[in-house]
């Protein structure tokens, strides 16, 4: 499992660039930096109020300084604190370059549901909602299906986070773009046929004219 | 400029009377006064609507012995007390306690976006009368509100918040109640400090009038009217 959603992570952390001001979900995401190029540079945007977040080296938290999870943080020799007005004019506003979140299903118009779970209690949509509206490139990044069920589907039945707003989609199976004409399939984990990443996907994908092998 | 009042805890917690509506800064506890918190727990006052980013941290239910474990901090403390009406918040899934009380029909809950709770409470702060956001278009969120296309992109109207009193988490504040926060703890206190008859700040130290020096001053101190010297 661990190794499958590393796999994942590995692939969207080559859809950041220097110089982006990125916002990660919680899960998944999280795992990206551990497969960033070290060559570049990326300025995390934590939503509580800051733009640096970075891990904090146990024993070294400071009581004051918290991820928007409410876990002891670091902020980096370049960040800045704010309070939440600015910290949603920067989501709302457009001035967050990539968001990546995990998600329960997707649709082939880019529709995003990912914060209510039937049968449990509604835990909130926190900043989830404002993100996928405001940030430049969303890119959801989650295993293809849960356990066999597809979860890229014609048409999301579960309440929805936001409509129409999912540039990316990356699974253990593929690279997938949103597009007015549908879901387009860029590469492929050579592990799977083509045929099986569709067997495995409600929405009828399209098989790019370039469609590559993934990483 | 003016001295703000210096007043204790208790006589902060006091100025909250049942049914008030209470904004309370904080992000996960992170930046909320825990000392006038734990005044109001001891006061009891009851029926309040928390305005706050989440219902802060709560126990948990364990399920073999029936009893909750853990310990509540920020609101979590005033929801575990049975002080709480009704919670207007982003997030409450941290607070397994809250998810109980709330499926019994013991308290109510709106849920509002993140960001949107933020520009709501600045505009009851900011005298507008709401404002409009792409946020929540086409979910849940936009039921019942009106819709507006401006240039192309479809809107959803959001109405302001104000509150009774505001319970803010400052870090240095001077004797005529200018404030400045410490790290992450700015979140809600920075809006929620404009948009409430009271506002009652927490400071960890207290200086005299000037020493902060009018060029770091987050919070003005024409918003404040109480400030309340406290560690937690």
């Amino acid at each position: 499992m661990t190794a499958v959603k590393n796999f994942i992570a590995a692939r969207v952390a080559k859809e950041l660039h220097d110089g982006d001001i990125v916002n990660l979900g919680i899960g998944l995401p999280t795992l990206i930096t551990d497969h960033l190029d070290p060559s570049i540079h990326i300025t995390f945007q934590s939503e509580n109020g800051f733009v640096g977040l970075m891990p904090v080296e146990p024993g070294k938290e400071d009581p004051h300084i918290v991820n928007a999870g409410g876990i002891p943080a670091g902020i980096a020799d370049d960040g800045a604190f704010f309070d939440s007005v600015t910290s949603f004019s920067i989501i709302r506003g457009g001035h967050v370059d990539a968001t990546v979140l995990g998600s329960l299903q997707v649709d082939e118009k880019g529709n995003i549901a990912n914060w209510i779970i039937p049968g449990k209690m509604v835990p909130g949509m926190g900043g989830a909602m404002d993100l996928v509206v405001g940030a430049k490139k969303v890119i959801v990044a989650m295993e293809h299906t849960n356990n066999g069920k597809a979860k890229i589907l014609k048409e999301c039945t579960l309440p929805l986070t936001a409509k129409g707003q999912v540039d990316m989609i990356i699974t253990e199976m593929g690279v997938m773009e949103v597009t007015p004409e549908g879901i387009v399939l860029k590469e492929y984990n050579p592990k799977y046929t083509v045929e099986q990443i569709q067997e495995a996907t409600e929405a009828t994908l399209i098989i790019a004219d370039d469609l590559q092998p993934m990483i | 400029m003016a001295k703000v009042e210096q007043i204790t805890a208790a006589q902060a917690a006091a100025l909250v009377k049942d049914g008030m509506t209470v904004m309370v800064g904080g992000f996960m506890a992170n930046g909320t006064p825990e000392c006038i918190i734990d005044a109001l727990v001891e006061s009891g006052v009851k029926d309040l609507t928390i305005i706050c980013n989440d219902a802060g941290w709560g126990r948990k239910k364990n399920k073999q012995t029936g009893e909750y474990e853990g310990k509540a901090r920020g609101v979590g403390k005033l929801i575990q007390n049975g002080q709480v009406k009704k919670v207007i918040a982003s997030h409450v899934g941290l607070n397994p306690e809250f998810g109980d009380l709330y499926t019994e029909g013991a308290i109510e809950l709106e849920l509002v976006p993140q960001g949107t709770l933020a520009e709501r409470i600045h505009c009851g702060g900011a005298g507008l009368g709401g404002f409009y956001t792409p946020t929540g278009v086409g979910t849940v969120v936009a039921d019942g509100k009106e819709t507006k296309v401006i240039d192309g992109v479809e809107y959803i109207l959001e109405r302001p918040l104000h509150a009774d009193v505001a319970l803010i988490g400052g870090n240095v504040v001077d004797e005529s109640g200018n404030t400045r926060y410490a790290g992450s703890e700015r979140n809600f206190n920075v809006v929620m400090a404009t948009a409430a008859d009271t506002v009652i700040v927490r400071a960890r130290q207290i200086v005299e009038s000037g020493a902060i020096g009018a060029d770091y001053v987050e919070t003005p101190g024409i918003f404040v009217d109480y400030i309340v010297g406290g560690e937690a």
